[in-house]
C-alpha cells in the first residue's frame, strides 16, 4: 500500500519534535493574529513570514500550513464572539454564531466550530493523500500548452466564484500578471521594466505586495474609519461543552458540510469561501425549521465552519501537485516555496517527498493542536479581542516593517512597501479586490514562459491551445465558466448570495 | 455626460492608463520578436492591451449604467495615509543608520499619530514593549540580521 507508506513517511517527518514545534508554533502565532479582529489570514501570513526566513524548506510550509488554520480558525472566534469575520469564509458563521452567543450559548457555538473543524481537517487531510498522486501522474503528461491552459482556467476559476464585478476582477489579474512582468526576462536576458534599478531586475518580491497591499493598505483603511464601539461576549462563555440535543443537531451538519467543503475546495478559486457559503445555503435548505437560521441554530455554525476547513484542506491539492495557487493564500505558499529554493509543481512530490508527506501529515496534527488550544483556552483568546485598535496597529507596523526589511537586509524593499501600501489604499477606495492580482503576480512569470514554450514548439501557431484536446478542454470549460456567470438568472443569484453574506 | 459611478469611473481609467503604458513601454523598448520567436515584449505588449480594453469597458459601463448613489470615491483618509507611509519611509532611511534601539521607537511613535486616539502614554507603552519584543523575537529568536544600535556607536 503507497499510501499507508506514504503516510508513515509522512507521521514520521511531521511527528520530530523540531516539526511538532514549529506546527504547534504556528498554530499559536496564527491564532494569536486571526483573533485580532481586521486581520484576514493572508495578512496574517504576509505579516508572519519573516518567522520562516531562517528555517529549512518543511518546517517552513508546516509552520506556515499551522498559521493559515491558526488563523481561520481565529477568524471564526471572532466571528461568533463579536460578529466580526476576521476573513470572509467566516462570514457566515457570524450569521447564527453571534447570535447563539447573544443567547448566552457562545460556548456551544465555538465548540461546534471546533470539533467540526476538526472533523473535516481529518478527512480533508485522507482526501488529500489519496488524489494527490494520481494528479501528479496526470500533471507530468502537461506540455506547456495544457500548463498555460490550466493557468488560465485557474485564474478564471479563482474570480468567478469571487464577489464583485467580474470584469474588475479580470483586470485586477492582468495587473497582478503586469507587476510580474517587471524582471529579467528569462529567455533573452533583457531588463523588463526596471528603470535601471538594480534590485528592480530581479523582480518584485511578493512579501512587499503582500504587506502593502494586504497589511499596510488594511491598517489605512481602518484608521479612515471612525472607531466602532464592539459589543463582546466575554463574560458570557460558560458551558463549553454542547449539550446532546446540540450534538444530534450537528453531527449531521458536519457530515455534509465536510464532504461539500472537500469537493469544492479543490476547484480553483473554491477552497474556503465558497465552501462556507455552500454549505450554508445547503444547510438551511435541508432544515426542518430553516426560520431558526439566522437566529441561532447550530447546524448554520457546524456545517459552514466544518466546509471551510475541509476546503481549507484540499485547496492544497492543486497547489501541491499541479504548483498553481487557487487562492490568494496558497499564492503565499507558493511564494514561501520559492523563497526556499523549491521549485513549485509536479516535481515536488518525487524530489522532496519529505517535504511533501510531512506537509499533508503535519495538516492533521494541526488540526489536532488546535481543538486542544482553542477549546479549553479560549479564555486567553477572548481577552485579546479586549485589546483597543491603538495598540494593534503599531505592532502590526512593526512587524510588517522588521519582515520587509529582513528579506534582503535592503531598505529598497521598504520603500517599495510603502508605495504599495499606498496602490492597497487606493484599490480599497475604488473597491477593486486586491486578492486577484497577488494570483496573477505569483504566477504571471510561469504563464508566459509557458506561454512563449508552447508558441516556440508550435512554430507560432496560436491554434496549439484549441488543437490539442486537455489544453482545449481546459480553455473551453475556462470559457463557459465565464459565460454561465454572465448569463442574468445566474447573474442575479450570484450578487443576492453574496448580498446575504454582507 | 455624467460619472454613474465614481469608483467604477476611476478605477477604469486606472486599468486603461496602466495598460497602455506598459503595452507602450514594452513595444518602444524592447524586441517583440514572432510568434514563433516570441521576445521580451511579446506577453506584457499582449497583456497591456488586455487591461486597457478590459479598463475601456470598465469606464463605458461607469458613464452608461445606472449605479446606487452614483457610488462615491469618498474622501481619502489623508492623516493615517501620510503618516502611515511616511513613518514606513523614515524606517527604511533610519534602520542601517539608527539601528533597531532608536528606529522602532521612532517608528511606533510616529504612526500612533495616525489613530484618533493618540496618548503619548500609550505611545510609550507599546514603543518600549514592541521594541524589547522585536528584539526577542527577531534577532535573538529568529537569529535575523538586524542592525541593533547606531552605527556611530560601533556597535
Amino acid at each position: 500500500m503507497d499510501l499507508i507508506n506514504n503516510l508513515i513517511l509522512g507521521f514520521g517527518t511531521a511527528f520530530t519534535l523540531q516539526n511538532l514545534l514549529y506546527a504547534f508554533g504556528g498554530a499559536v502565532l496564527g491564532t494569536l493574529i486571526g483573533v485580532l479582529p481586521g486581520l484576514g489570514p493572508v495578512a496574517t501570513i504576509a505579516m508572519l513570514l519573516p518567522s520562516i526566513y531562517s528555517l529549512d524548506a518543511t518546517p517552513a510550509l508546516i509552520m506556515l500550513a499551522g498559521i493559515y488554520y491558526g488563523a481561520q480558525y481565529g477568524g471564526s472566534t471572532t466571528a461568533i464572539l463579536i460578529n466580526v469575520p476576521g476573513e470572509s469564509s467566516s462570514v457566515v458563521t457570524a450569521i447564527d454564531g453571534y447570535q447563539m452567543a447573544r443567547q448566552g450559548r457562545a460556548g456551544a457555538a465555538l465548540a461546534a466550530a471546533g470539533l467540526g473543524s476538526f472533523f473535516a481537517g481529518c478527512v480533508g487531510t485522507v482526501v488529500i493523500a489519496a488524489f494527490a498522486p494520481p494528479l501528479t501522474e496526470l500533471a507530468f503528461k502537461f506540455g506547456p500548452a495544457e500548463y498555460f491552459s490550466l493557468m488560465v482556467l485557474g485564474l478564471i476559476g479563482a474570480v468567478v466564484l469571487a464577489s464583485g464585478s467580474l470584469v474588475k476582477a479580470i483586470a485586477m489579474i492582468l495587473l497582478g500578471l503586469l507587476l510580474g512582468q517587471i524582471n529579467t526576462d528569462v529567455i533573452s536576458g533583457t531588463p523588463r521594466f526596471s528603470f535601471d534599478i538594480p534590485e528592480l531586475t530581479d523582480g518584485i518580491n511578493f512579501v512587499v505586495i503582500a504587506m502593502g497591499i494586504f497589511g499596510f493598505g488594511e491598517i489605512i483603511a481602518n484608521l479612515g474609519q471612525p472607531a466602532e464601539h464592539r459589543e463582546v461576549f466575554t463574560k458570557s462563555v460558560k458551558g463549553l461543552w454542547p449539550t446532546k440535543q446540540d450534538f444530534h443537531d450537528a453531527w449531521p451538519a458536519v457530515l455534509r458540510g465536510t464532504t461539500l467543503g472537500s469537493v469544492l475546495g479543490v476547484l480553483p478559486g473554491g477552497g474556503a469561501l465558497l465552501s462556507s457559503f455552500a454549505a450554508y445555503t445547503l444547510e438551511k435548505k435541508l432544515s426542518k425549521h430553516p426560520e431558526k437560521f439566522g437566529k441561532g441554530a447550530i447546524q448554520g455554525v457546524a456545517g459552514p465552519e466544518s466546509a471551510n476547513n475541509a476546503g481549507a484542506q484540499t485547496s492544497f491539492i492543486p497547489m501541491l501537485t499541479l504548483g498553481i495557487p487557487p487562492n490568494a493564500v496558497m499564492a503565499l505558499m507558493v511564494g514561501a516555496m520559492t523563497i526556499k529554493g523549491i521549485q513549485p509543481g509536479p516535481q515536488v512530490m518525487t524530489s522532496n517527498p519529505e517535504l511533501f508527506w510531512g506537509l499533508i501529515a503535519s495538516m492533521w496534527v494541526g488540526n489536532l493542536m488546535l481543538v486542544i488550544l482553542n477549546l479549553p483556552l479560549i479564555g486567553i483568546w477572548i481577552k485579546l479581542l479586549t485589546v483597543p485598535y491603538r495598540f494593534l496597529f503599531p505592532a502590526i507596523v512593526v512587524f510588517c516593517c522588521i519582515g520587509t526589511y529582513t528579506l534582503n537586509n535592503n531598505n529598497f524593499d521598504v520603500f517599495m512597501t510603502a508605495a504599495f501600501a499606498v496602490v492597497g489604499y487606493i484599490f480599497y477606495k475604488l473597491s477593486c479586490e486586491p486578492a486577484p492580482l497577488l494570483l496573477g503576480f505569483i504566477l504571471g512569470p510561469m504563464m508566459e514562459e509557458n506561454l512563449r514554450r508552447a508558441l516556440l514548439l508550435s512554430r507560432g501557431d496560436w491554434s496549439t491551445f484549441l488543437s490539442r484536446p486537455l489544453s482545449a478542454g481546459l480553455l473551453i470549460a475556462a470559457a463557459l465558466m465565464v459565460v454561465v456567470v454572465m448569463l442574468p438568472s445566474i447573474k442575479n443569484k450570484r450578487e443576492e448570495a453574496f448580498q446575504d453574506a454582507d | 455626460m455624467k460619472i454613474k459611478s465614481q469608483r467604477d469611473f476611476w478605477s477604469g481609467l486606472m486599468f486603461v492608463v496602466v495598460g497602455v503604458a506598459f503595452a507602450w513601454g514594452s513595444a518602444v523598448n524592447y524586441s517583440f520578436g514572432s510568434s514563433a520567436r516570441p521576445g521580451p515584449a511579446y506577453f506584457p505588449f499582449g497583456l497591456g492591451i488586455l487591461l486597457a480594453l478590459l479598463g475601456a469597458v470598465v469606464l463605458f459601463k461607469a458613464l452608461t449604467i445606472e449605479s446606487e448613489g452614483g457610488q462615491p470615491v469618498g474622501a481619502f483618509a489623508w492623516k493615517p495615509l501620510l503618516i502611515v507611509v511616511g513613518s514606513i519611509v523614515l524606517f527604511g532611511f533610519a534602520l542601517p543608520r539608527l539601528g533597531m534601539v532608536v528606529t522602532l521607537p521612532l517608528l511606533i511613535t510616529c504612526v500612533s499619530f495616525a489613530s484618533d486616539e493618540f496618548h503619548w502614554r500609550d505611545a510609550l507603552l507599546s514603543s518600549v514593549v514592541l521594541t524589547i519584543g522585536s528584539w526577542g523575537i527577531f534577532v535573538w529568536g529568529l537569529n535575523l540580521v538586524i542592525p541593533v544600535w547606531p552605527t556611530f556607536l560601533g556597535g
